[in-house]
C-alpha cells in the first residue's frame, strides 16, 4: 500500500502568538484547530480523524474531549518534535485505508511563558531505560545537540562561519514575516561574537523559545477536490529512529539517512528535484546534518553547502524555512515540525511572502528531528506536491 | 579554566537489576555487559544484548581507560563537561569530564575513569563513572 496521491493537505493555520501567558495550551491548539478547518473551508462537524502528540494536555482522549471531536479514528503518536509530519503520514494511511476522510492535526505549546528552554537538564519519567546512566551527566537539548557538532567538525572540517549561514539565511527570511519572533537581519560574525552556550553552538546557533502552536487538516482526494483551494497532494513519507546503538553510537549522521531515503523512493523523485525544503532547524548543525543524510549534498559537504547564501530564497540554489523557521520565526513547545508542514504549504500553495516565495513552487520536502541528535531520535520525511 | 565540580550531579534512578555496576562504582570499578554468545561488549547495560539478544550477558570489568569520541562544555550556569568516552573495550558511554583544563580539551585525548558521587552532602547518591585526562596528556 503506498500513500502517493490518495491524500491531500486542505488547511493549514499557524497561531500569530509568540507569547502567549494568558492562553491556556488546550486553548491554543483549540484556536489552532478553528483556524486550520477555515482555511480549509472545513467545520468541527466534517473532522473524523484526530491526531496530536506530546505537547497535547491530557493526550489524545483530553483533546477529543475538550475539543468536543466526534471521531472514528485518533492517534497520539509522539516523536518529538517531528511528531506531526509523521502524523501527516499516518493520516494519509487511515485516510486510505477508511478510518477517516478528515484529520485533524493540532499542537500548541507555552514553553516562553512556563520558562522551558534548551540549556535546562532533561525531564523524562520512570523506568527510562538509560535513564540511570546518562541523567546524572547532565544532558540538555544544546549540549547533546553540541556534541554531534563537535563530532562533525571534528570529522569533515565543518566550521561555525559555515553554521553561522543557516542561522543568517533564517534571518533573511525572517525580515519579511510580521508575525517572526526575531525579525533582525543577522551576519555570520553577529552568530560568531553571539555568547557561546555550549561548545560549539553559540547563543545565535540555536532556535527560538516560543509559545504558540499551528493545525494541519488532511484530507481524502475527494474531500479536497470539493474545496475551492490549492491541491496539495502527498507523495511520499518516511520516518525511522536512531539510537545509540547498544554503545556503538555514531553521532555523525542522523535518522533521516532513513526516512529521506524511504519517502523519495515512494514519492518517484530525488533530491535535486525539491524546489523548497523545511528543514528542521532546532540548531544550526540540525539542518547542516539533515541537508547531508537527505541526499541535498553529500556526507560532510553540509558546511559548504549552506554557505554564502544557498539557502537564502532567490539567492541560492536550496531555499529553505522561507519563514524564518525555528531560528527565527516559531519553535513553539520546543516542536518545530508543525509549522515546518505549514510554511511548506504556504509555498506550494504560492502564499509564502512574495519577497520569498519560491518561483513555480510545486514540490515540496519537508523533514523533522524529534529528540536528540546525539542521543535517541525520531526523523519524519514528507513529500508534497502541487497538482 | 577548570571545570567547576559544585555542580550537583543528579541521583540516578536504580533498580535491583544494576545493583551489581553500583557497588562497583562505589568500590571505584567501572563494569560493563558482556554476552558470552557474541563476545560483544555494551553499554548502558541490558538483560538481553542488544546485538545477538541472548540473555547470556554478565558484568566484566572495564579497564577504565578510553578516548573522548566527542565533548561539549556547558557554559550556563555552572560549567561542566559533557562527552561521550569511547572505553577501550568498545563501548562508546555518556560521562562527565571532571578536574581537566577545559580549553585543553580534545577529541581522540585519553581520559581514564574517575568516580564522583552523585546528589549532594545531605542527600547523597551512588558513585558514578567520570572521566579525566590521562597524566601523560594532562603532565
Ligand atoms: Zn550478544
Amino acid at each position: 500500500m503506498t500513500i502517493k496521491g490518495r491524500a491531500y493537505i486542505a488547511g493549514a493555520f499557524e497561531h500569530p502568538m509568540r507569547k502567549a501567558p494568558d492562553k491556556s495550551v488546550s486553548a491554543i491548539h483549540a484556536e489552532c484547530a478553528k483556524g486550520a478547518l477555515a482555511d480549509a473551508g472545513l467545520s468541527f462537524a466534517d473532522v473524523d480523524g484526530y491526531f496530536c502528540a506530546g505537547d497535547a494536555p491530557g493526550g489524545v482522549h483530553s483533546m477529543v474531549d475538550y475539543l468536543g471531536l466526534d471521531v472514528r479514528h485518533a492517534d497520539g503518536t509522539d516523536t518529538g518534535g517531528s511528531s506531526y509530519i509523521a502524523h501527516v503520514s499516518h493520516a494519509a494511511q487511515a485516510i486510505i485505508s477508511g478510518k477517516c476522510n478528515v484529520a485533524l492535526i493540532t499542537m500548541g505549546g507555552r514553553p516562553r511563558s512556563e520558562g522551558r528552554s534548551g540549556v535546562k537538564q532533561k525531564i523524562v519519567g520512570a523506568n527510562v531505560p538509560e535513564a540511570p546512566f546518562e541523567l546524572t551527566y547532565g544532558p540538555t537539548a544544546v549540549n547533546e545537540y553540541a556534541m554531534a557538532t563537535m563530532r562533525h567538525m571534528h570529522e569533515y572540517g565543518t566550521t561555525s562561519e559555515q553554521l553561522a549561514w543557516v542561522k543568517v539565511a533564517a534571518s533573511h527570511h525572517a525580515k519579511h514575516n510580521p508575525n517572526a519572533m526575531l525579525r533582525d537581519v543577522v551576519t555570520v560574525e553577529d552568530v560568531l561574537s553571539s555568547p557561546m552556550i555550549a561548545d560549539p553552538l553559540h547563543r545565535l546557533d540555536c532556535c527560538v523559545v516560543s509559545d504558540g502552536g499551528g493545525a494541519i487538516i488532511v484530507v481524502s482526494p475527494e474531500i479536497a477536490k470539493s474545496l475551492n483551494r490549492p491541491l496539495i497532494r502527498v507523495l511520499g513519507a518516511g520516518e525511522s529512529s536512531k539510537g545509540l546503538l547498544g554503545g556503538k553510537a555514531d553521532l555523525t549522521y542522523s535518522g533521516a539517512v532513513r526516512s529521506g531515503a524511504s519517502a523519495f523512493a515512494e514519492a518517484g523523485v530525488n533530491s535535486q528535484d525539491i524546489k523548497y525544503a523545511s528543514i528542521y532547524d532546532s540548531f544550526t548543525i540540525t539542518v547542516l546534518m539533515q541537508l547531508e543524510d537527505l541526499g541535498f549534498c553529500k556526507k560532510g559537504e553540509g558546511g559548504k553547502f549552506v554557505a554564502d547564501g544557498n539557502l537564502i530564497s532567490g539567492v541560492g540554489k536550496l531555499p529553505i524555512n522561507t519563514d524564518g523557521g525555528g531560528l527565527n520565526n516559531n519553535h513553539p513547545s520546543g516542536r518545530g515540525g508543525m509549522i515546518k508542514l505549514i510554511e511548506a504549504v504556504r509555498q506550494l500553495r504560492g502564499e509564502s511572502h512574495p519577497k520569498v516565495q519560491v518561483n513555480n513552487c510545486d514540490l515540496a520536502l519537508v523533514h523533522g528531528t524529534g529528540g536528540g541528535l546525539a542521543s535517541r531520535h525520531g526523523s519524519a520525511t514528507l513529500i508534497l506536491e502541487r497538482v | 579554566m577548570a571545570a567547576n565540580e559544585s555542580r550537583i550531579m543528579a541521583i540516578p534512578e536504580t533498580h535491583p537489576e544494576h545493583e551489581e555496576y553500583w557497588k562497583a562504582a562505589a568500590e571505584g570499578k567501572l563494569i560493563i555487559k558482556h554476552c558470552e554468545s557474541c563476545g560483544e561488549y555494551h553499554h548502558y547495560p541490558r538483560v538481553l544484548c542488544p546485538f545477538c539478544k541472548s540473555e547470556k550477558t554478565t558484568w566484566k570489568e572495564a579497564k577504565g581507560t578510553g578516548t573522548i569520541y566527542t565533548y561539549s562544555v556547558m557554559r550556563k550556569g555552572s560549567p561542566y563537561v559533557i562527552a561521550f568516552v569511547t572505553l577501550d573495550e568498545g563501548p562508546r558511554m555518556m560521562t562527565n569530564i571532571i578536574d581537566c583544563d577545559w580549553d585543553e580539551l580534545h577529541i581522540d585525548q585519553r581520559v581514564k575513569v574517575a568516580f564522583m558521587q552523585s546528589g549532594n552532602q545531605n542527600n547523597p547518591g551512588p558513585c558514578v563513572p567520570c572521566f579525566t585526562p590521562s597524566m601523560t596528556e594532562n603532565s
